[in-house]
C-alpha cells in the first residue's frame, strides 16, 4: 500500500511552515555543514523532493540517552518537521505497536526494502553468553544487528556505545560488548556519531547531507563526519583565552571558577576530544558542559571511560601551559600521558586504537540505496 | 489456558519481556523478565568514587539525573562531605525538572496510546473537540480551526501511507473507549507536549550544560558557579530564565496535563479495579529542606504495608535485601540467600534458553531463573515504588497539598481512596505529584536568588575533595526518589577506590522476578486478574505494565498453555 509520492514542500505548506522558514532551516544546515550559502537552495531541492526516508532505530545495550537527545532536536519548527519527515518504522521507545506486531514492522521493512532504509544503532552489542546479555523477542542483539544493518543502505552508530562499545565495554567489559564496527565487521556505509549522548544537531545535519548529495560527508579515521569531529573542543573553547593567559580554576566555586577561567587543572579533556560542542552547544544552543562550569570528560573519544578517567585528574604531558603551543601536539602527548598514568585500565585499548589510527582514512562511496 | 508473551514491551526505556498465563480472558499468572545486562556495578570496582556518578548516570538516559544524584549522595555519605545550600537548591531544581518533564512524557508519549486511539481521532468533529477542550480548561489552543488543523495533519500523515511509529498498533481494539473528539484532543496534546518537553528541559541545560546526561554534578556540591556579578556563572539573567521555564512547566501541567488526565480517566474508571499489585509501598522521600545530615524532606519517607494508610512506618535501611533465586546471577553462599546491598554481589550466570528462543519455559511453581533483574525486598516483602508509593506515603503522613489534590481528583472521578490501589491510581498519582512539584519549583529558584542576594556563593565542600582527606575505609548509602521510585546506591570505598558498588533501582523493585519464597514482584502481582479481550492484541497488559512507567524494554507472543507452542498473531 505505497502511497503516491508527494513533494515535501507541499507538506511544509500544509503544516503552515512558510517557504521562508524552510529556506532558513536549509541555510542553517548549509552553515552547519560548512557549505557555501548557495548550497541552501540545493538542500532545499533535495529535501523537498524526497519520499520520507525510512529509519529503523535499534536499541541494544543502551540507556536511551541518544533517543532522548533525538527528542530534543532544537530548531523548533523546521527540526520537528524534519523528524516528522522521516518514517520511523521501528523504534522501541516511541512506537505505538508492541511485541509481535512491533517486530513485524521491523522485519517487513528489512525484507521488503533491502538497501532502502537507514539503520540507526544505539547501544553496544554484547558477544558474551551466546548473545543472552541482550535479547529482544528472544533474538540476540548481534543477530538483529547483522540482519538489519546488513541490509541497510547505511548504518549510523549513534553515541559512543554503538560507536566504540562505550560504557558496557569499559574495563573489565563483563559482557564482551562491542561497537557496531567491531560486532558486525564489513557492514556497508557505516557512519559513527560518537559522544554520550550524540548531539542531535549532528544527526540531523548528517541525514540532510545524505539526502542532498546522495553520499556521506568526509569522515575522520573513526568514520565520524569531519563537520562535527574535525576540531578539538579546546580549539574552539570559549575559555581558550584563559588557557592561553594561564588563568585556571583551582577549586570549585573559587573566584576563577566564577569568572569562567579554564578548567584544565580540574581535569578538562577538551584538548584531546574532537567534537563541535563549543559551536553547536546543546538543547537549542542553550549551554554546554564547559559553559556550565564542569570539565569536558572526553565522551566522544574511544574508550573514554578508561582513557579519560579519573575525570578530575588533569591531563599529563602537556608541554608549557600558555600561548603558542600546537594543540595537535598537545593532544597526542596528553593522550599518551593519560594512558601511562592509568595503565591499569586502558593500555590495551589504547594500543588497539593506535593501530586503528594508522589505517588510512577511507572516504566512502555513494550509498547503495535511494532511501 | 493460553500463554501471552509481549517482547519487546515498547514505549518504555530498556528491554522488558512479559509472559502471562491467560484463562477465560483473565490473566492468572505472570512473569516479568528483563533481557539486558551491562554489568556497570562490576565496571565501577577499583575506580575513583568521585567519577562514579558519571558511570551510574548512564544506567538511564531517560531519567538522566537520578543515578548521578544517588551516587554523589552515597559517596558524600561515605566520606562525610557536606554540600552547601546552593548545591541543595540546584539539585532540587534539577530533580524536580526531571520529574515534571519525565511524568508528562510518560503520560503523553509512553502511556497515552494505550488509552487513546489515533485512528479514531480522524473521525472527530473539530467543533465538538473545541467544545470539549474548552469545557475542561482555559488553555488557549482550543479553537475549532486549531483542531481541524491537527485532524488534517494526522489525516495527511495517514494518507501518505508511511505510518512509521504508528503502524500496526492495536487501533480499533474494543478496549479503547474515548469518543473521537477526546481522541483528537489527546493527539493535539501529544504533539504539544513534544514541543513543551524540549523547551522546559532547557532548565537542565542551564544548570547542567546539557540534557540528556547533565554534567554539573560533583561529590560535595555542584559545578555550576553562582555569582550575580559574572557572565560565566548563574546570575540574575539565569534566575529570570529559570523562572520563565518553571512557569512554562507549571502552566502546561495545570492547564493541559491534569485536565486531560481527569478527562481520560473518567472514561476508564473500571481500571481502578485492575492492577492492584502487592499492596506494600516504599518511599525514600525527596527534596531536602535543609542542609543537615538527616534533612527534613518536602515529600516524606516511609513504608506502608498491606494498603494500611493508617500506619506509615519509618524506613530502616538495614531491612533492604536482594534475592537472586529467579535471577541470572549467583551468590557465593547459595542462591536462596538474601543479601543487604553492602554485602551485595553481582556475578552473572545465565541459565536461560540460548537465543533465539520463543519461550522461557515457565510455570506457576517454576524454580527457574528468568530475569536479569534481582528481587529486592524490604523486611522480606515485595514493595511497590514510584509516584503512587510517594503520594500514598505523603497522603497518609498528612502532606497538606498532596491531601488536597488527591481529594480533588477522587471527588472529580467520584471514587473513594481505595481506587488508588490500582492501574488508574498509578496514573492519577503521577499527575498529582507532577502538579505538586510544578508548583514547588518556584520556591527553589527564589531560594537561589535569596542566597545570591545575601552573598552566599558557595557551591561545594572543598574540604573533602582530596581523597587524602578520606578514611582508609568508608561505606555510604545514597537515597533518592527517581521519577519511577525509590532508588538507593550503596558504596564501599577502600584506599580511595571503589571496593563494592550496588544499585537497587525502582524498576528492580517493581519489575523484579519472584524471590526465593516464590513471592511475585509488583508487575507480576499487578497483572493477576487483568482482563485480556484479544490474546493477539493484549493492550490491557500494556496498560498495567505501563502504569508503573518501566525503565527497560520488552514484547508479546501468544502460546497455548497446554501445547506450549507459539500461536500466530495475525499482523494487521
Amino acid at each position: 500500500m505505497r502511497a503516491p509520492r508527494r513533494w515535501l514542500t507541499s507538506e511544509f505548506e500544509r503544516r503552515g511552515i512558510s517557504r521562508r522558514e524552510f529556506m532558513g532551516f536549509c541555510t542553517t544546515m548549509a552553515a552547519a555543514l560548512a557549505l557555501p550559502s548557495a548550497a541552501a537552495a540545493q538542500i532545499a531541492r533535495a529535501v523537498g523532493r524526497a519520499e520520507k526516508p525510512i529509519l529503523i532505530w535499534l536499541e541494544f545495550q543502551d540507556c536511551a540517552g541518544n533517543t532522548e537527545s533525538f527528542l530534543r532536536a532544537s530548531r523548533p519548527t523546521a527540526a520537528e518537521v524534519v523528524l516528522d519527515v522521516l518514517s520511523l518504522d521501528y523504534h522501541e521507545t516511541v512506537m505505538a505497536a508492541a511485541g509481535e506486531q512491533s517486530r513485524a514492522n521491523r522485519d517487513r521493512t528489512v525484507a521488503e526494502r533491502p538497501g532502502g532504509y537507514i539503520a540507526v544503532v544505539e547501544g553496544s552489542i554484547p558477544t558474551g553468553a551466546n548473545g543472552a546479555y541482550c535479547t529482544i523477542g528472544g533474538e540476540s542483539a548481534i543477530d538483529i544487528a547483522r540482519k538489519v544493518c546488513g541490509n541497510a543502505a547505511a548504518t549510523i552508530a549513534l553515541g559512543t556505545c554503538a560507536t566504540f562499545g562505550g560504557l558496557p565495554a569499559a574495563a573489565p567489559n563483563p559482557t564482551g560488548a562491542l561497537g557496531v564496527a567491531d560486532a558486525v565487521p564489513g557492514v556497508g556505509n557505516l557512519i559513527n556519531l560518537s559522544a554520550c549522548p550524540a548531539n542531535v544537531e549532528n544527526l540531523t545535519a548528517l541525514i540532510v547531507h545524505y539526502l542532498t548529495f546522495k553520499r556521506w560527508p568526509p569522515l575522520d579515521h573513526y568514520r565520524r563526519p569531519l563537520f562535527a569531529y574535525g576540531k578539538s573542543i579546546h580549539d574552539n573553547c570559549e575559555r581558550r583565552a584563559h588557557y592561553d593567559a594561564g588563568q585556571y580554576v583551582e577549586a570549585w566555586g573559587d573566584a576563577g571558577h566564577r569568572a569562567g577561567y579554564c578548567l584544565y587543572k580540574m581535569g578538562c579533556k577538551g584538548p584531546v576530544t574532537f567534537q563541535n560542542c563549543p559551536n553547536v552547544r546543546w538543547n537549542g544552543g542553550t549551554n554546554w558542559p564547559i559553559g556550565c562550569g564542569h570539565p569536558c570528560i572526553g565522551c566522544a573519544e574511544p574508550d573514554f571511560w578508561d582513557r579519560m578517567t579519573p575525570f578530575y585528574q588533569h591531563l599529563m604531558g602537556v608541554p608549557g601551559f600558555g600561548a603558542g603551543s600546537n594543540i595537535d601536539t598537545i593532544g597526542g602527548l596528553a593522550v599518551l600521558g593519560v594512558g601511562a598514568a592509568f595503565a591499569g585500565h586502558g593500555v590495551i585499548q589504547i594500543m588497539k586504537r593506535a593501530a586503528d589510527k594508522a589505517e588510512p582514512v577511507v572516504p566512502n562511496g555513494p550509498a547503495k540505496g535511494d532511501a | 489456558m493460553a500463554r501471552v508473551v509481549v517482547d519487546p514491551v515498547t514505549r518504555i526505556e530498556g528491554h522488558l519481556r512479559i509472559e502471562a498465563e491467560v484463562d477465560a480472558g483473565v490473566v492468572r499468572d505472570a512473569w516479568s523478565s528483563s533481557t539486558m545486562f551491562r554489568g556497570i556495578e562490576l565496571i565501577l570496582k577499583g575506580r575513583d568514587p568521585r567519577d562514579a556518578w558519571a558511570f551510574t548516570q548512564r544506567i538511564c538516559g531517560v531519567c538522566t539525573t537520578v543515578h548521578a544524584v544517588a551516587s554523589i549522595r552515597a559517596v558524600e555519605n561515605a566520606i562525610g562531605a557536606a554540600p552547601p545550600p546552593n548545591a541543595r537548591l540546584l539539585r532540587n531544581l534539577i530533580i524536580g525538572a526531571q520529574a515534571v518533564q519525565d511524568h508528562v512524557i510518560h503520560f503523553y508519549h509512553l502511556h497515552a496510546l494505550d488509552w487513546v486511539d489515533i485512528v479514531s481521532a480522524l473521525a472527530a468533529d473539530p467543533a465538538k473537540t473545541s467544545s470539549l477542550a474548552q469545557s475542561i480548561s482555559d488553555w488557549p489552543l482550543s479553537s475549532p480551526t486549531y483542531f481541524a488543523g491537527i485532524r488534517d495533519r494526522v489525516k495527511g500523515f495517514v494518507d501518505r501511507g508511511q505510518l512509521g511509529p504508528f503502524a500496526n498498533a492495536y487501533w480499533g481494539h474494543p478496549a479503547y473507549r474515548l469518543p473521537p473528539e477526546a481522541n483528537l484532543m489527546a493527539v493535539a496534546h501529544y504533539l504539544e507536549a513534544l514541543d513543551w518537553q524540549r523547551e522546559v528541559i532547557k532548565m537542565h541545560a542551564v544548570l547542567g550544560g546539557k540534557n540528556p546526561h547533565l554534567q554539573s554534578f560533583l561529590v560535595g556540591g555542584m559545578a555550576t558557579p553562582v555569582d550575580p556579578d559574572s557572565q560565566a556563572a548563574l546570575n540574575a539573567g539565569t534566575i529570570a530564565e529559570l523562572q520563565r521555564l518553571v512557569a512554562k512547566a507549571r502552566d502546561f501541567v495545570t492547564r493541559v496535563y491534569i485536565p486531560d488526565l481527569v478527562a481520560v480517566a473518567s472514561f476508564y474508571k473500571d481500571w481502578a479495579g485492575h492492577g492492584r499489585g502487592v499492596g506494600n509501598y516504599l518511599a525514600y522521600g525527596e527534596y531536602p529542606n535543609d542542609d543537615s545530615a538527616a534533612p527534613a524532606l518536602f515529600l516524606p519517607r516511609g513504608v506502608i504495608r498491606g494498603r494500611d494508610l493508617a500506619a506509615v512506618e519509618p524506613f530502616d535501611p538495614a531491612k533492604v535485601t536482594e534475592y537472586v533465586a529467579h535471577s541470572w546471577y549467583q551468590y557465593q553462599q547459595g542462591d536462596g540467600a538474601a543479601l543487604h546491598p553492602y554485602q551485595g554481589e553481582t556475578s552473572p550466570a545465565y541459565t536461560g534458553p540460548t537465543p533465539p528462543y520463543d519461550l522461557l519455559g515457565l510455570d506457576s511453581d517454576t524454580d527457574k531463573k528468568y530475569s536479569w533483574l534481582k528481587s529486592p525486598r524490604y523486611d522480606g516483602l515485595p514493595m511497590e515504588v514510584g509516584p503512587l508509593a510517594r503520594m500514598l506515603v505523603a497522603y497518609a503522613s498528612g502532606h497538606a497539598r498532596v491531601k488536597a489534590l488527591v481529594g480533588a481528583v477522587l471527588t472529580r472521578l467520584g471514587v473513594g481512596p481505595e481506587a488508588l490501589f490500582s492501574t488508574l491510581g498509578r496514573v492519577a498519582a503521577r499527575g498529582i505529584e507532577t502538579q505538586v512539584l510544578a508548583e514547588k519549583m518556584a520556591d527553589w529558584v527564589d531560594g537561589l536568588a535569596a542566597n545570591m542576594a545575601a552573598g552566599d556563593l558557595r557551591i561545594h565542600d572543598n574540604s573533602k575533595w582530596d581523597p587524602a582527606s578520606w578514611p582508609a575505609e568508608a561505606m555510604g548509602a545514597g537515597f533518592h526518589e527517581a521519577p519511577r521510585g525509590a532508588l538507593g546506591h550503596w558504596v564501599s570505598i577502600r584506599n580511595g577506590a571503589i571496593d563494592n558498588y550496588q544499585c537497587v533501582v525502582p524498576s528492580t523493585w517493581n519489575a523484579g522476578p519472584r524471590d526465593a519464597k516464590g513471592q511475585r514482584g509488583p508487575y507480576e502481582e499487578a497483572l493477576i486478574g487483568t482482563p485480556v479481550a484479544d490474546l493477539g492484541r493484549p493492550v490491557e497488559i500494556l496498560r498495567t505494565v505501563h502504569s508503573f512507567d518501566p525503565c527497560m524494554a520488552c514484547g508479546v507472543h501468544v502460546v497455548d498453555g497446554r501445547r506450549r507452542e507459539v500461536a500466530h498473531v495475525r499482523v494487521r
